[in-house]
Formats: C-alpha cells, structure tokens, sequence
C-alpha cells in the first residue's frame, strides 16, 4: 500500500515537472520514432534475404521488438532515472536524505524520479505487439494471454533487480554513471531472438544479463511457442534475483558511510 | 598564429593530460569497450543466421565471412568514432567552451588530440578482444599484403572525414540545447549506410544509390571491403579520391558553420 501511494505520489510530481517542459515531448516522440524506425529497418533488411530467422517469422519478430519497447519503456520511466539519481546521491553524499525518511529506502531509491514522456515507448511497444499478433492471424486464447502477462510482469522484475543490482555496486565503486548505457548496449541484444547468438553467449544473454527471460519468453508467450518449463524458470528467476538483490541492497547500505563522514 | 612547433608542443601536453585523465578511470574505461564490442556481434549473429537459414551464404557472403567483416567494421568504428556531440552540448550549455576560445589555438586541435589519445589508450584492449572473437567466431577473408598497404590511407582518411563530419554535427549546440534528435538521426542514417548493422553489399538497389550518394560509407564500409579484398584495384582508387574528396567539402563545411556558429555563442555567466 505505502510502495503504491509513493509511487502516485512521484508519477504526479513527474507529470507536473514535465508539463512545464511540453518541448520535451516533441523530443522524445522524435527519439522514440526514430529508434523504432531503426528497428524496423534493421527487420526489413533481414527479412528482405530470408523467410524466417532462426525458426522466427517476420511477425513473430515484430512481437519481440514489441516487448523489447515494452519491458525497456517501463524500466525507462521509472526505474532508470530513479536509480541514476540513487548513484548520483551516493557519489553526493545527499543518499542520506533517503536514507532517513520513514519509509524503505528501497523503495525510495527505485521509484522517486519518473520521466514520464518515456512512456511513449509503452505505448509504441504494445501497439507493435498488436499488429504482430494481427499480422500472425491466430487468436489468441486466455491461457495463452496469462502466460504472457506472466512472462511480462516476471521479465520488467528480472530487470529491475538486474538493474538494482548493478546499481548497488555504486556503493563501493562510486563513478559508475555509464553503467546503464553500457546495460542499453546490451539490453540491444535482447531485440533478436536469444536463439541466433552462439552457445556461450546464448547462456550469457539468459543467466548473466537476463535479457533472454526479459524479451524473448514474453514474445514466445504471444507468439504462442512458450513451452511450460520456460514460464517456470522466468517465474523462478523473477522471484530469486529480487531476494538476492535485496540481500545485495542490505549489505550496499551497511556499507555507506555518508560524504560527510 | 600558432606554427608548427606551437601546434606540435601543444598535442604533447594534450597527450599526456588525457592519458592521465582516462587512467583515473579504467573500469568505465573497459565498460566503455564492452558497449563498442557488443554490437558488432550482435549484427554478427543476426546475419550469420541468416546464412545458415539460406543454405550457407547470401549475397556472396558466408557465415565466417561475415565473421570477418562485423569484426574489422568494429576496428574501423573503434578508430573512426567520436563523443564530440556530446561534450559540445555539455560546453555551449554550461560555458565550458569559454576558456577553451581564450587559447592561442582553435578549441579542435584539443578534441583531435583528446580523440586519438583515448584511441591509442583503448587500442590495448580493441586488439585482445578482436583476438578473443576471432577465436570464437573463426573469420575467413581474402586479405593479401597489397590491401593491408591500401587500408592504411583508407583508413587515415576515414578516421579524418568522419571526425569532421561529427564535429561540424556537434556545432548544433550553439543553434539548439537539444541536440539529442538530431544525433539520434545521425546514428540511424550511419547504422545503416556505413556499413554497421549490413554489408552495403546486402542492401535493395536504391538504398544501395542512396548510400553511394551520401558520406557516410567512406567512414566504415570502404575501408572495411578494401581490406577484406572485395574491392577491384580501380574501385579502391576510385573510393581513395572519394573520401579525399568528401574530406575537403566536409573541412570546408566545419569551417564555415563554426564562424557562424561562434558568432552566436554567449556563455553562460560570460
């Protein structure tokens, strides 16, 4: 109850911050256009030379760069700028104003800075999810629908943790500001099938940066090719890496000793 | 003016201000390198399945084929690339440009020393990790003693065109602080003209045109094909003087939008 109240709290304190910006919306919309843009024609060049990659049709890789705009829009508006800030306060000093409010400071740290035209993206991920599933010509039916609300929910929870994570590691390593664009670069990867990459990298892009379990379960839910033991290991892992990003985050904060100390 | 001896004393000291700088910070230093190394082999994979999915090749290229090529156009974006964009923006915005005008010489001699010291400095680990992929990844290419000579100049000349080019871009900051949208339209057209995401060879007919009519191959692709022996002897004379050419129009260009665009300058807090 309190992590949803904070969490309004802040999407409204974003909302009213960004409304004195209204340019900045045009921006993001450009950048946003022009990132799918990008992805579409990276798709069409491929497809121009084959009928399927890797086992994957064109529309069933429209369902994947639909996810990947989903899952990389929710981590964009809240939980990356929240945690970049969170680096920023530790490299401040000023992480002692979270630290003494009343509530977890957990929670704080991943919910306090929310950029709200980032959600364009959102909007963009699930209108390509749409038109894949219209181009697939399939219904779709309710399990199938649960089962890919499931591999959803557990992908953004994969990576929020994996991104809690690699921000906890400010607490000793301080200067780690580019740490999320190198997570982007990667993060990349995740709009192909983990399936093309070879057998090593293939296991680094599924338990190392979980971008396998994030992007490509999810869209093998809709495209209706998720096998059972799939959803149960991304429902594992969504719910271990919290546990251990958790303990990670306990142990970060014992470690902090303020700026001024 | 500044002479020669001045210019050359002035790359020494900028020499050693950036490796010192960057040493300061060699863990962002190998994050940095990650990202450069990653997309290469992604795209890597991409067309690699592709080839297999076609029954072994397309379009004249097989899977170690073009193992080769994604792993030499990273080498070449690793030496052509820049982050000026960037740090202009962050100068024009908080007036950082200022003291670098109060010099004695033009504020770009700073950013070529700056952009080829941090090359050299990366170059001990681009070298091992192209190794460590070429383990992995077993590239085939025809490359003879003859195009590893020509690549040379190729390459000098792509490092200085694409400098120029993203330099005179980077001046945008002093029309407009958001210079984001237009970067971002930068890096797609280049993604796909240069060569980075698909070997030009690979591209419809048009989009083909389009990118013989524009710059940005002579920054990655050409150098790339004329190592790896694609190219006729006549055709790599012919893109030698193409970049040569570009290179002109691009000075030309730099020189112009900066006389324009410092009259506009007025620094915060000057």
């Amino acid at each position: 109850m309190t992590f949803l109240r904070l969490f309004w709290l802040h999407v409204r304190l974003g909302l009213l911050h960004e409304l004195q910006y209204r340019a900045n919306l045009a921006i993001q919309l450009a950048e946003s256009l022009l990132s799918l843009a990008g992805a579409l024609i990276g798709l069409a060049f491929v497809f121009s030379k084959t009928e399927t990659l890797a086992g994957w049709r064109p529309a069933e890789l429209l369902a994947i760069v639909g996810v990947y705009f989903l899952v990389g829009g929710a981590t964009r508006v809240v939980v990356q700028p929240s945690l970049t800030r969170f680096m920023e306060d530790i490299r401040l000093g000023t992480l002692d104003y979270t630290l003494t409010k009343p509530v977890d400071a957990q929670v704080l740290a991943s919910v306090r800075q929310i950029e709200i035209w980032k959600g364009i993206d959102l909007l963009l991920g699930g209108g390509l999810v749409a038109v894949a599933l219209a181009r697939l010509d399939r219904a779709i039916g309710p399990l199938e629908a649960i089962s890919f609300g499931l591999a959803l929910v557990a992908g953004v929870v994969i990576v929020y943790s994996f991104l809690l994570i690699l921000a906890t590691c400010a607490f000793w390593l301080v200067r780690l500001q580019n740490i999320f664009v190198i997570f982007q670069s990667m993060y990349e990867a995740g709009r192909w099938p983990v399936g093309i990459y070879p057998p090593w990298l293939r296991t680094a892009l599924t338990f190392l940066v979980p971008v396998g379990f994030a992007i490509t379960v999810p869209a093998e839910g809709i495209v209706g090719r998720l096998a059972w033991p799939t959803l149960a290991g991304a429902g594992a892992l969504a719910v271990a890496l919290p546990l251990l990003a958790r303990r990670f985050w306990l142990v970060g904060v014992r470690h902090y000793s303020g700026a001024s100390a | 003016m500044t002479g020669l001896a001045d210019l050359a004393l002035l790359y020494r000291a900028q020499f050693k201000i950036t490796i010192a700088g960057q040493l300061q910070y060699r863990g962002s230093l190998l994050l940095w390198m990650l990202g450069l190394v990653l997309q290469p082999v992604i795209y890597l994979a991409v067309w690699g399945a592709v080839a297999r999915s076609n029954g072994g090749s397309v379009d004249g290229y097989t899977d170690r084929q073009f193992a080769a090529y994604f792993l030499a156009t990273m080498l070449v974006n690793h030496a052509t690339f820049t982050w000026i964009a960037w740090e202009f923006e962050y100068r024009v915005r908080h007036g950082a440009l200022s003291p670098l005008l109060l010099r004695p010489a033009h504020p770009i001699h700073k950013d070529i020393a700056d952009n080829l010291t941090f090359k050299l400095l990366t170059l001990a680990v681009a070298l091992p990790a192209t190794a460590l992929l070429a383990l992995a990844f077993r590239p085939v290419a025809a490359i003879t003693p003859a195009t590893a000579v020509a690549f040379v100049p190729a390459l000098l000349l792509a490092i200085a065109l694409r400098f120029a080019i993203e330099w005179t871009l980077a001046l945008a900051a002093f029309w407009t602080t958001r210079v984001e949208p237009l970067n971002r339209l930068y890096y797609v057209f280049a993604l796909f003209l240069s060569g980075q995401a698909v070997p030009l060879a690979l591209l419809p007919a048009p989009v083909r045109l389009v990118a013989d009519a524009l710059p940005f191959r002579w920054t990655i692709a050409f150098p790339v094909e004329l190592l790896l022996g694609r190219l006729s002897p006549s055709r790599m004379i012919v893109g030698l003087v193409a970049q040569a050419a570009w290179l002109a129009v691009a000075v030309v260009l730099l020189r112009l939008v900066w006389a324009r665009g410092i009259r506009r300058y007025g620094a915060v807090g000057a």
